[in-house]
């Protein structure tokens, strides 16, 4: 089972740990940021990977966890046109972008074009409200969305609510996985 | 129609982006299935809603 994991940061990082942790061995990692200090509050890197590609970072710690899982780098910014050729073969694909827009276009994208490709996406992660808050719904047909649905990018973003989201993802990856669908929500 | 689950009324002959421009949502922030069916964005303006039809509306927030 391939995985794709659209974006390297709070989610993203924390999704792919996890799913390595899992067993998880065929990950396709794209990112074209690089390491920021402000990325430590919450992302899995270190100190040394600071001015490196997150690709890269990722994959260090990823090979550092299974030194033989598969990964396939995308440096590179995803783009409507640019979607399914780069997770060409991802049987469920992880959204993990930082900006609204972007993780619309990424819906839309994978929706209409990659018919059999599962999404699952994360949607509000911010601030300090409970981590109760944080929920997976089958929202229709093969996309999931985790999160509150609510907190956005006006908030800082700290590590126990965007692990907490990331694990929420991880988890219902994990269930596709295994052959468990949910039904849909509402 | 029914939206994420709800029934409501709309005015006959209304477009897919007046509809959800007057519900308040950011068209660049949100995916659309109309009957089953993931809409084009580039549609919304031509697509025409009925009383008939079933849709869910997923709305993202930034933050990742």
């Amino acid at each position: 089972m391939k995985v794709g994991i659209a974006g390297l940061g709070g989610l993203g990082s924390n999704v792919a740990m996890m799913l390595v942790r899992s067993g998880v061995d065929n990950l396709v990692l794209v990112d074209s940021d690089i390491v920021e200090g402000s990325n430590l509050n919450r992302q899995i890197y270190f100190i040394k990977h600071i001015g490196m590609k997150k690709t890269e970072a990722c994959s260090e710690i990823l090979k550092m966890i299974n030194p033989e899982v598969r990964l396939e780098l995308c440096d590179i910014r995803l783009k409507k046109d640019n979607v399914a050729d780069v997770f060409k073969d991802c049987e469920i694909i992880c959204e993990a972008f930082d900006s609204a827009e972007d993780k619309a276009m990424l819906a839309n994208t994978v929706l209409s074009e990659m018919e059999d490709t599962y999404l699952v996406s994360g949607c509000g992660i911010s601030g300090w409200d409970t981590p109760n808050a944080i929920v997976t719904k089958h929202k229709f047909g093969k996309i999931y969305v985790c999160g509150d649905g609510i907190s956005d990018d006006t908030e800082e973003m700290h590590a126990p609510r965007v692990i907490v989201c990331a694990g929420h993802q991880a988890n219902q990856i994990l269930r596709l996985i295994h052959g468990m669908e949910d039904e849909e929500h509402e | 129609m029914k939206v994420n689950g709800k029934e409501i009324v709309i005015e006959d002959g209304i477009t897919l982006k007046t509809f959800l421009e007057s519900s308040g949502y950011n068209i660049e922030r949100i995916a659309v299935e109309l009957n089953r069916n993931i809409v084009p964005k580039e549609t919304y303006g031509n697509v025409i809603l009925n009383n008939s039809d079933s849709m869910e509306i997923v709305s993202f927030v930034g933050g990742g």
